[in-house]
């Protein structure tokens, strides 16, 4: 981190924390009594309070989209190349409020907190929530910050599931929806890639069935080759040949089985951090609602007849080499949106990186993007609040 | 607005549901559901066109029409426009059949090859045309099926379509007299209106 913070930043920003008394009843027939839900804002709330975007994070993700924890942050929020002052989303217009979703493992209850009936951490009994259940919660944390409706719910990935669930589930609460490098429901190899990450991590010793926690382990290997699979799959051959092409490390083979190319040894890099930093059973958790979405199973298969209810304009975005979310998924979308004579744009940004693209800048993907934005700011006639 | 897209303008119906294939900056759809209530979306490929779509907040698709609309539905608008687009298709008579497949009605806007100043290029020159309505020299013009306003009138003859409608616009110009007596020698830019062969 500079000692300055960039102009086009949000700055130094704190999580906040809201608390639910409410019981939140879940898809899956479970009931959650009580749960905490960890947020940040950037921007201002305008009178009107019709100038609120909501962030939903991806499989990985957490409330930290944007600015700097501290002044000694290496890196800013995950989404900071979009959201700021002048950026895609402009804080200069808009209110950003950005969540760890429920079984998140930043600070939201989950399954690393304590259950109120037990006493003892939730563990694997934390209960399997749906895209579904997240929204509902998302809904409620807006009512407790006075937010009737969003200007725009905006995600990427399974954030981009969120999206859609919000413009059925609450459409008369969401003014624009931004669905970005997601799909409307999972392929059945995309549920597979799920699956291997989460036997990697089912099997290993120190996962205990999901109490590592009560026998003081952490399955750290399992963690590290979901994370590992997970990545080979949010980047593109291209995108991998292009950073580490078939660069050994030493300038020899050995023939051996350690480290000897340089992706090898990013992907073990990425997930030893991945493995001290996120909680096994929150992937799982994650894993398993990126699984079950499935808006148009509930209308025969039609995924226009599940979309009928929503109201707002849409923006679908993918990029060209993403293969984990796929152009043709959006464009499933896409097709459904039409179908059910929704407003709906579709941009494919031509982008080397794979998934992985909608969180890297990119100008076409920035125009585009902030264009939309601009067109609902003008519509909702946001003047600037700083 | 252009002459031909004022007359586009002029001959929608009130609240019809539109497909603009190639639809540019979204000018046209803009001015459409402004000023008669049309629900539709443009296809687009240009990168450009469709941030300014997006901007005006015109329904724009990153699609190429040379693929086909196989996503669209049988019927599923009233009316199908396409103007300028035509001369840059692969096979406009495949997409002549897809857009009459999805829509009752279309309308076609393209530069007239046979337009007087065209055949003065080609005649006394010997080169090939450059103009306002075809602004590209040969080697790096995306119009690779130029054709007249003849030749688009046979065209449907053949398939057996019915042209409702067919004028020629002259640039930003109201036409002049002499493109209603020979369209095919005055008129710079054809617009037929047809509909589906009928049985």
């Amino acid at each position: 981190m500079p000692d300055t913070l960039p102009p086009d930043s949000v700055g130094l920003v704190t999580p906040q924390t809201a608390h639910f008394d409410t019981p939140l009843a879940l898809a899956g027939g479970k009931t959650l009594s009580d749960y905490t839900l960890v947020y940040e804002t950037y921007g201002t709330l305008n009178a009107e309070r019709n100038n609120a975007v909501l962030i939903c994070h991806a499989l990985s993700g957490h409330h930290h989209a944007a600015g700097f924890h501290s002044m000694e942050d290496r890196k800013p929020g995950w989404w900071d190349a979009y959201i700021g002052p002048g950026k895609a989303i402009d804080t200069d217009r808009f209110f950003v409020v950005s969540l760890n979703n429920l079984g998140g493992c930043h600070g939201s209850t989950g399954p690393a907190s304590t259950n109120p009936e037990t006493q003892r951490a939730w563990g694997p009994a934390f209960p399997v929530l749906t895209v579904a259940d997240w929204v509902h919660s998302q809904a409620r944390l807006a009512d407790r910050l006075g937010i009737e409706r969003f200007a725009a719910v905006v995600g990427g990935s399974l954030g981009g599931m969120q999206v859609l669930q919000w413009t059925m589930a609450y459409p008369e609460r969401i003014a624009n929806a931004v669905v970005i490098a997601a799909t409307p429901r999972l392929s059945a190899q995309n549920i597979a890639f799920n699956e291997v990450a989460r036997q990697a991590i089912r099997s290993d010793p120190d996962f205990h069935d999901g109490w590592y926690e009560e026998h003081g382990t952490v399955p750290k290997r399992g963690l590290k080759l979901a994370r590992m699979i997970g990545h080979i799959t949010y980047l593109s051959e291209h995108s991998m040949g292009a950073k580490f092409g078939r660069d050994l490390r030493t300038d020899q083979l050995n023939f051996g089985y350690d480290v000897e190319f340089q992706v090898e040894s990013y992907l073990r890099h990425q997930g030893d951090t991945f493995s001290t930093s996120f909680d096994a059973n929150t992937y799982l958790l994650m894993t398993k609602a990126l699984d079950y979405f499935d808006p148009a199973a509930l209308h025969g298969g039609d995924l226009a007849k599940a979309l009928a209810p929503a109201q707002c304009p849409f923006l679908v975005v993918s990029f060209t080499t993403d293969w984990r979310f796929a152009p043709p998924r959006s464009r499933e979308l896409v097709d459904a949106l039409m179908r059910a004579d929704k407003t709906v744009s579709y941009a494919s940004i031509d982008s080397p990186h794979g998934h992985d693209a909608f969180l890297l800048p990119h100008p076409r993907y920035e125009a585009v993007f902030g264009g939309f934005m601009r067109r609902a700011a003008r519509d909702l006639q946001l003047e600037e609040t700083t | 607005m252009r002459a031909d897209l004022k007359l586009i303008h002029d001959w929608v119906p009130q609240g019809a549901r539109v497909l603009d294939l190639g639809c540019g900056d979204g000018k046209l759809l803009a001015a459409l559901a402004r000023d008669k209530q049309v629900v539709g979306y443009g296809l687009e490929i240009d990168p450009d066109g469709i941030t300014a779509c997006i901007e005006r907040g015109v329904s724009v698709i990153e699609q190429d029409i040379d693929d086909g609309l196989s996503n669209v539905e049988d019927d599923a608008y009233d009316l199908v426009i396409m103007t300028q687009a035509l001369q840059a298709l692969q096979r406009p008579d495949r997409t002549l059949d897809e857009m009459l497949r999805v829509g009752r009605e279309c309308i076609i806007a393209f530069p007239n090859f046979a337009y007087w100043r065209h055949r003065l290029y080609l005649g006394i020159q010997g080169r090939m045309p450059v103009s306002k309505s075809l602004p590209h020299a040969w080697y790096d013009t995306p119009n690779i099926h130029l054709s007249t306003f003849r030749d688009f009138g046979q065209l449907c003859r053949d398939k057996g379509l019915t042209i409702v409608d067919q004028r020629v616009g002259n640039g930003d110009h109201e036409p002049h007299w002499s493109s209603r007596l020979w369209p095919n020698l005055c008129g710079e830019t054809a617009i037929f209106r047809i509909t589906r062969a009928s049985r």
